[in-house]
């Protein structure tokens, strides 16, 4: 069970690699997913890929005002997402370097906080009303979150992400409790509220007025659209992963060797996959909900999370 | 022979405070700041030899306080308290070398400045009541003229010193009357007395001296509802004295807290820390959600002092709740978190305000509103205040992100325990502290989006240019090091814990973890925030360098899409309320907003409108709801007690008559 | 029992079957267009702008997207922002009031750039000629890169010339 220096480094490698490839087409297979239920061909699952490359070489574009604020923002949304990626066991739990599941709250916030800052530096209104708008969600959500992942970790007596994973892993029994399963749900939600799918807000919509994430990134043009949107895209599949191995942990390697190692990563697509399935589908019959009645899912959120730590107690 | 430090801090209080009061108004400014300098730095070395020693540092004369003797005892408990006072001290008096305006370079405040530093000093040195209290009293008024420099000049200052003045009072007859219960059941009046004596006191005398004290040191420290002071006297506070006010005053209200509650009671009853645990949520909800809809940019940072009173008072009243319930070293735990967001508090706090200092002397504004686009005009201030707000906002690798988490911690290990109130009392902490960690984000992100960031909004902010160096290089002093804890916690987190073992007991076995790494043993959690800090810099290099070598060649700087309009202003920028007018709606019943709309009618129709003009404001709830209510009945009490009295010497006799035979019936 | 049909199962799976209808590549593309093609690499974006339209033409624009057209699955979008975008897809005859906003939307595309009239009226003027609103035709005021007549063309003929674009 010891994991050399070299293979930790070769697995949060291949995590970094992988995430970076797999993220994207994550996208269009949800895409595809949605055009299909609604009857149309849509674009191939690589599409977002093949937008990523175009946008690569397109020109730069930076507003009037802007400071180097805007410049260094895209970078640090891609960074931080790629950190979380290495140091977080997601094929592989040999990937952990002090991995906390509280930490990774935090890492997420510092994208999301450049992303809104860069917004305001656009000095446009547009920018601004998308700043304030994804900071009251993920402010909103922040509660339901964190006392989601308190549930998760009082069974194993650790926030550190590895332990949860293995603890979990030899006690089965864990898995279907009640607490966690309402923890989970308000997990799931809080994913979907932080990623900015439906119906919390809509990333396909073309109306300024009704985005939320999209108003923000308005100015971005060339490689760094192209970067906000694969560190976006990346977000959401970090998410995912997690959520998945937390609440099917089976699949994931525990111990060093290739043969663990392809287990862990095939197990993780599909659970990637299978939960991007599942929102794509839900999503398509779904409206957006109006900004102010976000706050009573996120309500609803953190009641389910409260109950989990609840249950957790009454139920031992 | 070896110099006393706590005297020679004295000394150089005294001096610094002579001199600023009988040099030329040139001298006075660079000998109070500098002697103020002196002064910390006496005090800082003292604080860090006692944190790296075990023998406390005494000084004791009886020939300053006659009757009951100066005396001072510094403990490690206390040195924490004033090695962060006395850098913050530091920072201040080098940023207000160069800070101008602001009747700061008075004569009244060249002298009173070194005695504020001081008395900040030296009151967790205090052993005995008379002490204390001298020192104490000695800082209120130190720091109520300091907020009135400038009084003459705005009428709001007036108003705030007068709410200052009021609560200050208020408070330190309740610390009084606490203290004095004490030591009449003590016979003593020092501390330790007080302490040896404490365990067999009855539970009233235990119970009502600690509310009592509560309720001065709360008011201090700002806690709601006795906050209200706050976010008026620490804004218009002139520049260094509302960095020193905010980073270091408030917290002596924290140091009283603990020192009465888990030193010198011993701790308590489970409902006590109930108490504290729920005045501190409250104080974080309140504070981050006014903070988070603030316009002006130092009450934006006064309320948010209360926000983060708040969660080291839930961090001490967790501390509390642990030991009441016989976990010793989750108590450990929490103090230490506690006590390290005290630290890093008055680390980013100082930095902010001085920098929010600098940022209204280069553009005469503290308005948001009317400020923007600093980043660029004014770089080197514009990255201290980013960094100061990124540290406040928790993340990483700045010192906030460490004692936050350590925070969350604390909690989540304290759920497992059977005990049905920490059972309740822990994940409503926790969502209190996420709930407040995402709205000091929104409103940090508009402090520098709307503050420093995008296109100038007024014409003094366009024209702003860099301050004196002096001014940056105090508030840098402070960012730097939220900085240097932040990627290296070890530095501080070993006194920290010495610190809270001081009063949880220095036989509780150490449960955190050591070196690069913050967290429990036991592969319980852990963060390395200096791995993080590491990676940060290489993925920013390693992604920069891609887009370097990936990017089309040229990066066209144009006007911002703005849907084909023809011209853009600052006019058209989101603003500081607009920002913050989600909160508003989403937490309406608990700040209830007032909306004021005039609309002035044609005489010729009354359906078409000559001029609208629409007011909103956001008072403090408990402002009007409970203090301008208390005042109102006060009044009107005065106004019908003014009949009593009506001149005639005959009812004067009679209520002397009636008094009289009241005590006899009383005492008999 | 009845809801569970066999016809009913396999009915919601024949319901996702597309239903679009295939569109052609164009016939012939002009160099400019094929330079656009290579640069665009797959992808299209679009920022579509209204210069002075009578609407027919958005009402062909909006069925483009319908299940019947489908036009994403060739890779063209319509973007809100035109920072996002490789061109501009413009209808109507340029009026006076709108003319400043092309232009400002025209700057703010990234560089280089297509431009594509859409419908008679952008190529010239159509029923709107000679109006006293009117500026003059899309090709007076930006250099155009593709033109697709039709008073309003339809939506399989806009498809058609847009792939000439996208290279797809």
């Amino acid at each position: 069970m010891h994991w050399t220096l070299l293979s930790r480094l070769s697995i949060s490698t291949l995590q970094i690699v992988g995430i970076a490839v797999g993220s994207p087409l994550l996208l269009g297979l949800m895409r595809k997913i949605r055009c299909r239920i609604e009857g149309r061909v849509g674009p191939p699952i690589a599409q977002p890929l093949i937008e990523i490359r175009k946008l690569a070489k397109r020109e730069r574009i930076r507003p009037e005002y802007s400071s180097w604020i805007f410049t260094v923002a895209p970078i640090v949304l891609v960074a931080t997402t790629l950190i979380l990626v290495a140091i977080t066991p997601i094929f592989s739990t040999g990937s952990s370097w002090s991995a906390d599941l509280f930490a990774v709250v935090f890492l997420l916030l510092i994208g999301s906080v450049s992303v809104a800052l860069s917004a305001l530096d656009t000095g446009t209104a547009f920018g601004g009303m998308g700043a304030s708008r994804a900071m009251t969600v993920g402010a909103l959500a922040e509660p339901a979150l964190l006392v989601a992942l308190l549930a998760l970790s009082v069974p194993a007596g650790s926030s550190n992400i590895t332990t949860i994973l293995v603890r979990s892993l030899y006690n089965p029994e864990w898995l279907v409790t009640p607490e966690r399963l309402l923890a989970l749900a308000a997990f799931l939600i809080v994913i979907v509220a932080e990623s900015g799918r439906l119906p919390v807000d809509n990333p396909t919509t073309h109306l300024e007025l009704t985005m939320i994430h999209e108003a923000m990134i308005l100015e971005y043009s060339g490689i760094d659209l192209a970067l906000v949107k694969l560190g976006e895209s990346m977000r959401l599949v970090f998410m995912l992963a997690l959520f998945g191995n937390l609440f099917i942990p089976w699949g994931i390697a525990t111990r060093p060797g290739p043969i663990y190692l392809v287990i862990g990563m095939l197990s993780t697509a599909a659970k990637v996959v299978g939960l991007g399935t599942l929102i794509a589908t839900v999503e398509v019959g779904m409206a957006k909900l109006r900004l102010f009645r976000v706050p009573e899912l996120m309500a609803g959120a953190f009641v389910l999370s409260v109950l989990a730590v609840v249950s957790s107690l009454v139920v031992r | 022979m070896k110099i006393n430090l706590l005297a020679l801090t004295s000394i150089l209080g005294m001096a610094g405070a002579i001199a600023g009061a009988i040099t030329t108004q040139k001298l006075r400014k660079w000998l109070s700041s500098l002697f103020g300098i002196a002064t910390c730095v006496s005090g800082l070395v003292a604080a860090i030899e006692v944190l790296h020693s075990n023998h406390p540092m005494i000084f004791q004369s009886n020939k300053i306080l006659v009757l009951s003797g100066y005396s001072l005892q510094l403990d490690r408990f206390g040195a924490l308290f004033v090695a962060s006072g006395a850098v913050v001290g530091i920072a201040s008096m080098i940023f207000r070398l160069g800070y101008s305006g602001h009747g700061l370079a008075s004569r009244t405040a060249s002298f009173v400045l070194p005695l504020f530093v001081m008395t900040l000093l030296l009151v967790p040195a205090a052993t005995n009541v008379t002490t204390f209290l001298f020192l104490w009293e000695i800082m209120a008024i130190a720091s109520l003229l300091l907020v009135l420099v400038d009084h003459r000049k705005r009428p709001e200052v007036s108003n705030a010193g007068q709410w200052y003045g009021v609560m200050t009072h208020l408070g330190a007859a309740s610390i009084l009357i606490g203290f004095v219960l004490l030591a009449i059941y003590a016979k003593s009046q020092s501390f330790a007395s007080m302490e040896a004596t404490a365990h067999h006191l009855p539970s009233w005398v235990r119970t009502s001296s600690f509310f009592l004290l509560l309720i001065g040191f709360g008011s201090k420290a700002g806690l709601v509802p006795l906050h209200v002071w706050l976010p008026k006297a620490h804004p218009e506070a002139p520049g260094p004295v509302s960095a020193l006010m905010s980073a270091a005053m408030v917290n002596l209200g924290l140091y009283g807290v603990v020192r009465v509650g888990l030193g010198i009671l011993g701790g308590g009853p489970t409902w006590w820390w109930l108490t504290v645990m729920a005045l501190g949520a409250l104080s974080a909800m309140f504070g981050s959600l006014h903070s988070a809809t603030s316009t002006d940019l130092k009450r934006l940072l006064a309320y948010s002092t209360t926000d983060n009173i708040g969660l080291m008072f839930l961090g001490v009243g967790a501390a509390g709740l642990f030991q009441s319930t016989g976990h010793q070293s989750l108590a450990l735990i929490a103090l230490v978190a506690a006590l390290l967001h005290m630290a890093f508090h008055a680390l980013f706090k100082g930095s902010l305000f001085l920098s929010a200092s600098s940022l209204q002397q280069a553009t005469g504004s503290r308005d948001l509103d009317s400020l923007g686009g600093l980043l660029s005009k004014m770089p080197v201030t514009g990255t201290i205040f980013l960094i100061g707000s990124l540290s406040i906002a928790a993340l990483p690798p700045l010192c906030g992100f460490v004692s936050e988490w350590l925070l969350l911690q604390s909690m989540l290990h304290g759920l497992p325990s059977s005990n049905p109130s920490l059972a309740i009392a822990m994940p409503v902490g926790v969502g209190v502290l996420a709930l407040t960690g995402g709205l000091t984000a929104l409103t940090f992100v508009k402090a520098v989006g709307i503050g420093i960031l995008g296109q100038a909004r007024s014409k003094p902010a366009n024209d702003a240019h860099e301050v004196r160096p002096t001014m940056w290089v105090g508030a840098g002093l402070l960012s730097a090091m939220c900085f240097l804890f932040g990627v290296a916690p070890f530095l501080v987190i070993p006194s920290v814990i010495n610190s809270s073992k001081e009063l949880i007991g220095t036989n509780v076995a150490n449960p955190l973890v050591g070196g690069w790494q913050v967290g429990l043993l036991g592969n319980q959690g852990a963060i390395e925030p200096g791995l993080l800090a590491f990676l940060i810099v290489v993925f920013v290099a390693i992604i920069g360098g891609l887009r370097k070598l990936i990017q089309a060649p040229s990066v066209r700087r144009a006007e911002a899409w703005g849907c084909g309009r023809e011209t853009q202003t600052s006019r058209m920028e989101y603003t500081a309320t607009s920002f913050g007018e989600p909160v508003v709606r989403v937490f309406e019943d608990v700040l209830s907003p007032s909306h004021n709309l005039d609309a002035s009618q044609l005489s010729e129709s009354r359906y078409y409108v000559e001029a609208a003009h629409f007011h909103t404001s956001l008072d403090d709830a408990f402002e009007r709801r409970l203090y301008r209510q208390a005042a109102a009945g006060l009044r009107w009490w005065g106004s019908n007690a003014r009949r009593l009295p009506n001149g005639s010497i005959h009812r004067y006799l009679m209520f002397g008559m009636v008094a009289l035979v009241v005590v006899l019936v009383a005492l008999g | 029992m009845m809801f569970l049909s066999i016809e009913r199962i396999t009915g919601i799976f024949k319901d996702f079957r597309p239903k679009s209808i295939s569109v052609p590549f164009p016939s012939e593309v002009t160099p400019g267009v094929q330079e656009a093609s290579r640069r665009n690499r797959g992808s299209l974006q679009l920022r579509h702008l209204d210069a002075g339209s009578c609407n027919g033409c958005e009402m062909e624009i909006a069925s483009m997207t319908s299940p019947i057209y489908d036009v994403e699955r060739f890779g063209i979008k319509l973007e809100a922002s035109p920072r996002h975008c490789d061109g501009l897809l413009v209808t109507g005859p340029v009026t006076r009031n709108m003319s400043g906003p092309l232009l400002k939307t025209y700057e703010a595309v990234p560089q280089p750039r297509v431009v594509v009239a859409l419908g008679d009226c952008a190529l010239d003027c159509g029923v709107f000629k000679g109006a006293y609103g009117v500026e003059g035709t899309l090709g007076d005021i930006l250099p155009v890169d593709l033109e697709i007549p039709g008073c309003p063309p339809e939506p399989a003929s806009i498809i058609t010339a847009l792939r000439g674009l996208v290279g797809r």
